[in-house]
């Protein structure tokens, strides 16, 4: 049996799958494969947005705690899906809880490296602004939908 | 697409009685509903019926399921106005008025050799249900099979028994999402289109079956189009209000079409030019 590299695990992962190679080890420069077993916290809303993840198996939920109820879920991501955004802009604060709903595995990538990257390698930077932004104009479209109600019970 | 098939005399309504009555949700009861004499016309998925509660009006309701032991259709009922509301608190023994089976069906047949996705909005899972028991009467004739429904609260999904029911059997794939939820339930949180890209099927040869609300239903066709389904293989079940349901008074029309004779099951090729005006 074949160990996979971090890069190997990197340059399979839709986020990654239109990235030139040489940044996809740039990447891998940057990360680490973690664990999270169910009910424990990828990041807390305010929070310093050190680190985004790439899900490669489990579940994550989006949280927004409410005084006095449960929290609210935002939404759920799975494998091949994205945790984390706020990474990428001043203040560096993570906008929700992020929380393991099964035992998930993750990539996670260290914001601060990777910004250093960004900086040095501006066409880097841009794929990945690229990337990251099309994640989130998807994410946009479907918080609409969700906002819209459209069942309307 | 299959023709549609038409009943007897589409404007005389036959007598129908309730036989069992059961409430799906706080707002949806499921009615069946067996002739009073004779026996039912034939049906296929994705057609409607028009049912008559006497004295207030008639509404177009699709057709959910047959009943046990086939002499009824089974129908789902959203309570929104005057008819439905009077349909939904009909009991055991009352009797209505049917006009029917109406309209165009899924492409069942037409799917044989290829991989289908479902995909379901609300109460949009009624109109596909005859469709699921189709393609899984002759799984083996089909590919991938994924059903996707989006509902909005874990309080409001529909048919949950059928779904689990489902869920058990190892050669489909079936995903339920909601749009809103805490962390009470450990499913799915997120708009349905969203599913689509998690389930295995090719996209160069599926057909995609489609229905729930309108802005739904967009949103879907076109998360199916960026994951390569092409628009003659998406189909949609468009809902316009109906008088005739026979395609004579035009109160169901939907740009060039009559959504009663030509629907309610479009593929979304046809309609897709005229499905984002806002004035159609
Ligand atoms: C082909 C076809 C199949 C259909 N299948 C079903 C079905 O299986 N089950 C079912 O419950 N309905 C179904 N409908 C919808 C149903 O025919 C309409 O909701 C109908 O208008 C109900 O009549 P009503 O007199 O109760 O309400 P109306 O008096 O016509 O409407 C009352 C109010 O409810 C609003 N309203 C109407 N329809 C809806 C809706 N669908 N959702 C939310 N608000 C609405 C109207 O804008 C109005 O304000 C179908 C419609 C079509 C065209
Ligand atoms: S309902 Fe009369 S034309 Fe369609």
């Amino acid at each position: 049996m074949t160990i996979e590299t971090i890069g190997q695990i990197l340059a399979k992962h839709p986020f990654f799958a239109e990235f030139q190679p040489e940044h996809v080890e740039l990447v891998a420069g940057c990360a680490r494969n973690v664990r999270f077993n169910p009910g424990e916290y990828l990041t807390r809303e305010g929070g310093p947005a050190d680190r985004f993840f790439l899900i490669r198996h489990g579940m994550v939920s989006l949280e927004v705690a409410t005084p006095g109820r449960a929290p609210i879920v935002v939404t759920t991501l799975r494998e091949g899906e994205i945790v984390g955004a706020s990474w990428l802009a001043p203040p560096y604060r993570s906008m929700f809880d992020a929380r393991a709903v099964e035992l998930t595995r993750a990539i996670s990538i260290d914001a601060e490296c990777l910004r250093k990257k960004c900086e040095k390698d501006h066409y880097f930077g841009y794929e990945m602004m690229q990337s990251v932004l099309r994640v989130l104009v998807k994410r946009l479209q479907a918080t609409r939908m969700q906002i819209l109600d459209v069942y309307g019970e | 697409m299959p023709a549609p098939v038409q009943s007897s005399d589409p404007f005389v309504p036959e007598i129908y009685r309730v036989g069992a009555v059961r409430r799906e949700l706080a707002d949806v009861v499921t009615i069946e509903i067996e002739p009073e004499s004779g026996g039912r016309p034939d049906f296929l998925p994705g057609q409607f019926n028009m049912l008559y509660a006497f004295g207030i009006g008639e509404a177009a309701i699709s057709i959910s399921d047959e009943t046990k032991h086939g002499g009824g259709f089974v129908h789902t009922i959203r309570e929104v106005g005057a008819v439905s509301r009077a349909l939904a608190a009909m009991e055991v023994g009352a009797s209505l008025g049917l006009r029917g089976p109406f309209g165009t069906a899924w492409p069942v047949a037409e799917a044989e050799g290829s991989d289908v996705v479902v995909v379901a909005g609300g109460l949009g899972l009624a109109p596909l249900r005859p469709a699921i028991e189709a393609l899984l009467a002759r799984r083996e004739r089909y590919g991938q099979l994924a059903i996707l429904v989006g509902c909005r609260t874990p309080e409001a999904i529909l048919y949950r028994h059928e779904l689990e029911q489902w869920r058990q059997r190892l050669d489909i794939d079936i995903e339920v999402t909601v749009d809103h939820a805490s962390t009470d339930w450990h499913g799915n949180v997120g708009v349905v289109p969203s599913l689509i890209r998690r389930v295995a099927f090719d996209p160069d040869d599926t057909l995609a079956y489609v229905c729930g609300p309108e802005v739904m239903m967009r949103f879907t066709a076109s998360a199916l189009h960026e994951a390569g389904v092409a628009t003659d293989k998406v189909y949609l079940s468009m809902e316009r209000n109906m008088k005739c349901a026979v395609g004579l008074c035009g109160h169901c029309q939907f740009g060039p079409s009559f959504v009663c004779k030509d629907g309610p099951v479009m593929r979304f090729e046809r309609i897709s030019p005229i499905f984002a005006m806002r004035e159609i």
